[in-house]
């Protein structure tokens, strides 16, 4: 099994819907977000390209967070969905250091915390809150090892990228151009 | 990257390279201390054997007070020592600690008649373990050695371990830290030598020290500019960038070029007062940590 999730940068608006429903969902502290939105203009005007991404942690198959934690509270759970076990946590703050995506904050009550792809929904059938809410349906999720998945049929279908895969991580995350 | 977040990565602040700074200079005083006992040579060097270790225990305990200041999540710490994680620095790095910081009270304690002639331990107890500790005394200074030398190079391993921070990124690190620990120790016992021989022989370290230094680097910065553009631009916040300044002034002008020419005069018989260049050596390499761990946090992939 290897989860990962698909954002169709064509039809993303930035609505930041996806960001608000994590929010709730995992009732993540105010100023602080699992996943956000990222535009990014290219070219020269008048002939302009705008990329809109909807982010979050990569869920890396070879995780650097992983690997540097000294206790190992980030850890892998089924997957490949990368957690982090705030009980195991001590705060020193390696794995957000070494975080080429930036996907991790301390939480206010001191351990580091990020994106779970809501595993918790994913146990009990359902998809993560981002994927659910997203009003123009650009966020695909499923088990990559399961062809008739909503992200394997995607990708078989479309052309895409992943983030700086030149940083060595694997990420999961990917996006359709 | 999670700009709602932070524009820059901002997770590491005095602590770090404070702690970097203290147990580098624990770990270059340790390592020679320990290198002269087993050399035989503790009756030449007995500043560097006997009385510079003394401040390693201080060292050692204000950097874990550090470290520990910087924990966020505090009442866990214990957790690094139910694990040991092979592929994290920072846990070899604890548990280095929890070696290197107990041997280097055990060698003072050894050595704590030379500071106090008249002292008497009271107890039978600890007059054993005593006897039991100078009986293993070669033993215990091997253990000394590789656990500096452990200490000095992982602390620069814990920031080159980071492959998202492309200035850290480099194995340089390890060595040019442990050299610039090194070369402090030697200063230490520079400043607390009352022996004429022995501070001419630490002037010699510390010089070729600060001479290992620079030809590092060079190396470091001539690996980061024939790199990939994230590299390159890491390199240019020192060559050119916010970090200029601060680098080259302090770091290299005046914790290495100044003091390594002020003892090359000392050597060659011109009366320097040698705290002076000692002090400059301390002061440039707990300003390399502060200036890496701050400007490695600047630096990220482009995309």
């Amino acid at each position: 099994m290897r989860y990962a999730m698909a954002v169709d940068t064509l039809k993303c608006v930035g609505c930041s819907d996806c960001v608000v429903a994590c929010q709730t969902e995992n009732n993540v502290p105010i100023g602080y977000c699992r996943d956000w939105v990222v535009e990014v203009t290219d070219g020269k005007y008048p002939q302009l390209e705008l990329e809109i991404r909807s982010e979050r942690c990569n869920h890396c198959a070879n995780s650097p967070c992983v690997r540097c934690c000294p206790t190992g509270a980030s850890h892998n759970e089924e997957g490949g969905i990368v957690l982090v076990k705030a009980s195991e946590c001590i705060g020193c703050g390696a794995c957000i250091a070494s975080c080429p995506y930036d996907a991790r904050y301390l939480h206010p009550d001191g351990y580091v915390d990020k994106c779970t792809f809501c595993i918790h929904r994913i146990r009990n059938g359902m998809k993560p809150a981002c994927v659910e809410v997203c009003p123009t349906k650009c966020l695909y999720f499923g088990d990559l090892d399961d062809l008739n998945s909503d992200v394997s049929i995607v990708l078989k279908k479309r052309k895409y990228k992943t983030l700086i895969p030149e940083a060595g991580t694997s990420p999961q995350l990917y996006f359709l151009i | 990257m999670n700009e709602m977040i932070d524009p820059n990565l901002n997770i590491w602040h005095w602590q770090i390279p404070l702690y970097l700074f203290l147990g580098g200079m624990a770990a270059g005083i340790l390592c020679i201390a320990a290198t002269y006992y087993i050399r035989g040579r503790e009756k030449d060097y007995s500043t560097a054997v006997r009385i510079t270790p003394f401040l390693t225990p201080f060292l050692l305990v204000f950097g874990l007070i550090a470290l520990f200041i910087d924990l966020r999540h505090k009442l866990y710490f214990w957790q690094l020592y139910t694990n040991i994680k092979l592929q994290s620095p920072m846990s070899w790095g604890a548990w280095t600690l929890m070696v290197i910081t107990p041997v280097s009270f055990i060698w003072c304690a050894l050595h704590i008649r030379d500071i106090f002639p008249g002292w008497d331990w009271k107890f039978g107890w600890i007059k054993a373990l005593e006897a039991f500790f100078n009986r293993y005394k070669k033993t215990l200074a091997w253990v000394m050695l590789i656990y500096g030398l452990i200490l000095g190079i992982y602390t620069g391993i814990l920031l080159s371990a980071f492959n998202a921070r492309p200035l850290w990124n480099t194995s340089i690190l390890g060595p040019l830290f442990l050299a610039s620990g090194l070369s402090a120790g030697a200063a230490a016992t520079l400043i607390l030598s009352r022996n004429k021989a022995e501070r001419m022989q630490f002037a010699r370290i510390d010089l070729v020290m600060i001479g290992i230094e620079i030809f590092l680097i060079i190396h470091m910065f001539m690996g980061y500019l024939a790199s990939t553009q994230v590299q390159i631009e890491a390199a240019r916040m020192f060559l050119g960038g916010n970090y200029t300044v601060s680098f080259w002034i302090f770091v290299v002008i005046l914790g290495l070029l100044v003091p390594g020419l002020l003892e090359l005069l000392e050597l060659k018989k011109f009366h320097v007062p040698g705290i002076v260049p000692a002090i400059l050596v301390i002061f440039g390499s707990l300003m390399l940590r502060f200036i890496i761990v701050y400007a490695g946090q600047m630096s990220r992939w482009l995309y």
